[in-house]
């Protein structure tokens, strides 16, 4: 018995790596073994002579029950939809960086949260299993009710309250009405994108909400050029992932060091292969050759962060209302 | 009760199983008020969020009924048949129970989704295609998953009618209505309503399976109020109100069971294998058709996962294995502390200190958000979140275990105290000699079955870690995660294989461990 706890406390202890620990918090998928991170790690420790250690978790829910009180040096993986709660915290400060380069398709002018990597919301399909997808977001409302898509909750997942914002986007006043069509061919509302994405690949659905970004990963990791993310002429909803600094962390130079290291082209031309998303500042031309051949949409639609707090409660109640009947 | 009484070398107020229960009090309350302080109070609820409770309400009563009264023909044919690998299929039987909620889903799926194996038969039939998504998908997973935890009580209750008892009904000529009459349905009205509770229960604080298959916000549950209160409202208020909810549920629930149980009294027998009171005729083909049934239900989801993902084992990355090994450590501390703790309690309940039940059934119903949250808060100060990943995950694995556990100490504590606890006491037998000739020799079956439920839960459980998790050390359930994130579906069809095979093989070792020394 004793042994195995010993063996157990061994496998907690931080390994040994020279300098000082800066902590950065990250989302579980961002830090594992499959993500950005552990290449993150290796390639920041190699610069900053310091020991990098990911938290994993609620980062945003995290930092707000911690307050000031946070180990966090730098956060990342916030969301641009709730930004909005983790400036009004006022525990984060100025990234310090120039933003006036990035290769994104909307203008970027925040000076306290700094995007690494971005993609659009999409409905993915099979072209195998689905012959005519929608051309439209129109075309899906108006599709047969056999058209089986799966969905996220807007209660526990990030990309649910995209499709929130992105209805409302598209559909303004009519949003209601598009719920009202749609639901019928929503086979299911999963809690968070892997459920839905294991869905729909296990065969259960024909669409899935996921991002533009995603049939990259087919072509470049299974060599499967079948899914597509359909292209709507009314716009896709852009997700940003961004990293900010603790106004109080306790080492601001290695800080504002990760800051500067996010943009710079060692980590953003990694970004796209293990994250699956576009890198925020890269030329398109050093993009792997999965995302140079993917379409890109004509229109981006983006809400500022006041904008996606206003929308976000009664659009989740109209929600709420057509999907509960 | 007389003086003589003395229960098991415990004293009456405070025996350990009091300060046990007390310490779980603490916990369970404790992180919800803790939660509830640091929000500066409790929330009001909103109407969504009643809607969770009333949804969550009728569901559990509606899961727990379906699995008790399905269970009842299973049990019965079990008992009374006997056939080559038996034993064999009441431990597989046993599986669902324990798997990890995203492999079982995915299972049910592969069986009733709308590409699966039953809409594969009906539709070229001409039958429409049958939807698993909504309230009745829900109420199927609980059905597939506490199915087995019913059978395997009131099997046990079943099986713990002394041999006497059937010897003398057999004497007298008893017809199987007789027996229902004499003997099964006494043992029924002790058995079921524990075994109704604590499906009931895992009902409420069901996350997972209602949201993957139940369709959307029709099928909302408090857990899942929790989870947005938490993660997007950051309204920690509304999440201990939510919280204080579930264990305000369970308390009634509690209550309500408490009222209807009654014991059999069948006195002690001399542990004679019983015979197996087999009714020919057309019960037989219905007993056989009904463990075909079970078996079926139960068992192809569980073959439909492993066909699917066995295949790429071998391919996993040795981060996997390690986490495995990693997890396995961590269930087997688990299953050591639940056992540990639970017969202490078991033994108190039997004692007569009904209200350390309670305390032992309450960490059913804690949130494991809510709880996350709170010893987050708590422990804070003493150390940093990643070292106590571990630790704490151990710590709170065999606490949600101990309710399982209990139920299948209790019934046995109290048939143990009453058969033998005056005899033991005239002997003077108390301390170490008691529990080491008395206690752990009759109660090593129940001990057995326990333990293996309470490790294969705790490796299965992805629980309070996302909260405290360090990327350094990841749990097998966690990587399952991880890897369906990083879109390698392929990879975590694999892994829950292997989690599966792993959870299994604990279940299985610790359940033929606790039936060898009942052997010796």
């Amino acid at each position: 018995m004793r042994t195995t706890v010993l063996a157990l406390l061994a496998t907690t202890a931080p390994a040994l790596a020279a300098g000082p620990e800066f902590t950065v918090y990250a989302p579980d998928y961002f830090a594992s073994e499959w993500g950005p991170g552990p290449k993150i790690e290796a390639g920041f420790e190699a610069i900053c002579g310091c020991d990098l250690r990911f938290v994993t978790g609620d980062v945003l829910p995290r930092i707000l029950l911690e307050g000031d009180r946070t180990e966090a040096d730098v956060v990342i993986g916030l969301n641009s939809d709730t930004t909005m709660r983790a400036r009004a915290s006022g525990l984060f400060a100025p990234h310090g960086q120039d933003v006036s380069g990035l290769t994104m398709p909307v203008e970027w002018t925040d000076d306290t949260f700094l995007p690494f990597n971005w993609s659009e919301f999409a409905f993915v399909y099979d072209d195998t299993r689905l012959e005519n997808p929608p051309n439209s977001f129109q075309e899906l409302l108006d599709a047969p009710d056999d058209l089986k898509l799966v969905i996220q909750d807007p209660r526990s997942a990030i990309s649910g309250l995209g499709l929130l914002l992105w209805v409302k986007s598209v559909f303004g006043e009519d949003s209601k009405q598009a719920w009202e069509k749609l639901r019928p061919k929503v086979l299911t509302v999963t809690p968070g994108w892997s459920e839905a994405y294991g869905l729909f690949t296990d065969g259960e659905a024909d669409m899935v909400l996921s991002y533009t970004s995603s049939p990259a990963y087919h072509i470049a990791a299974e060599d499967d050029a079948t899914k597509h993310a359909a292209i709507f002429p009314e716009g896709h909803y852009l997700m940003v992932e961004m990293a900010a600094q603790l106004k109080d962390s306790d080492q601001p130079e290695l800080a504002q060091a990760f800051m500067d290291y996010i943009l710079s082209h060692d980590f953003q031309s990694m970004i796209a292969e293990a994250n699956w998303s576009y890198p925020a500042k890269l030329p398109a031309e050093e993009l792997p050759e999965a995302f140079a051949v993917l379409p890109r949409p004509d229109k981006t639609i983006f809400l500022p962060e006041d904008q996606a707090e206003v929308l976000r409660k009664p659009a989740l109640e109209e929600w709420l209302q057509v999907f509960a009947r | 009760m007389a003086a003589g009484l003395r229960p098991l070398g415990i004293g009456r107020r405070w025996s350990p199983g009091a300060f046990v229960a007390a310490g779980l009090l603490a916990l369970i309350l404790g992180t919800l008020g803790t939660v509830a302080i640091h929000a500066g109070g409790l929330t009001a609820l909103g109407s969504w969020d009643w809607r969770a409770v009333w949804f969550t309400l009728w569901q559990a009563a509606l899961s727990a009924t379906l699995s008790a009264a399905l269970a009842i023909p299973v049990a019965r044919a079990l008992a009374r048949r006997r056939f080559v690998g038996r034993r064999l299929l009441i431990t597989l039987l046993g599986a669902p129970f324990i798997l990890p909620v995203i492999v079982a889903v995915t299972g049910l799926i592969s069986v009733f989704g709308r590409s699966g194996l039953v809409n594969g038969l009906l539709v070229p039939l001409g039958f429409g295609p049958v939807s698993v998504y909504g309230w009745h998908g829900v109420i199927l997973a609980h059905v597939f998953f506490n199915l087995p935890l019913c059978v395997r009580m009131i099997l046990h209750g079943w099986q713990a009618i002394p041999a006497e008892r059937f010897r003398l009904a057999q004497s007298l000529d008893f017809a199987p209505a007789d027996i229902a009459r004499h003997l099964e349905r006494p043992m029924l009205r002790e058995v079921l309503p524990g075994a109704w509770l604590a499906v009931f229960l895992v009902c409420l604080t069901s996350f997972a399976v209602a949201l993957a298959l139940g369709g959307g916000p029709r099928a909302t549950t408090v857990e899942l109020a929790i989870y947005q209160a938490f993660r997007f409202d950051f309204d920690m208020g509304r999440a201990a109100t939510l919280g204080l909810v579930q264990v305000g549920l369970c308390v009634l629930a509690l209550l309500l069971a408490a009222g209807v149980a009654a014991p059999a009294g069948f006195g002690a027998g001399l542990d004679r294998a019983a015979p197996a009171l087999a009714p020919p005729g057309w019960r037989r083909g219905a007993d056989l058709a009904v463990i075909a049934l079970a078996a079926a239900f139960l068992l192809v989801p569980i073959l439909s996962v492993t066909l699917a993902g066995a295949p790429r084992i071998a391919e996993l990355p040795p981060s996997v294995w390690e986490a495995a090994g990693r997890s396995i450590v961590m269930a087997l501390i688990s299953a050591v502390l639940a056992l540990a703790v639970s017969l202490m309690l078991a033994l108190s309940v039997a004692a007569g200190q009904r209200w350390t039940e309670a305390a032992g059934m309450l960490p059913l119903v804690a949130s494991p958000l809510v709880l996350g949250t709170g010893l987050f808060l708590l422990l804070r100060g003493l150390a940093s979140a990643t070292q106590l990943a571990l630790p704490v995950t151990v710590a709170i694995n065999a606490v949600m275990a101990l309710p399982f556990a209990l139920r299948i100490l209790i019934p046995a504590a109290r048939a143990l105290r009453h058969d033998y606890g005056r005899l033991a006491d005239s002997l003077g037998m108390t301390g170490a000699a008691r529990l080491r000739l008395l206690i752990l020799p009759r109660l090593s079956r129940p001990l057995g079955f326990a333990g293996g439920l309470s490790a294969a839960l705790a490796m299965g459980d992805l629980g309070v870690i996302t909260l405290f998790a360090d990327s350094r050390s990841p749990t097998l359930p966690l990587m399952l995660y991880q890897l369906m994130n990083s879109y390698r579906m392929a990879d975590a069809a694999a892994c829950s294989v292997l989690l599966m095979a792993i959870s299994f093989a604990l279940f299985w070792a610790f359940d033929r461990g606790g039936r060898l020394n009942a052997a010796a």
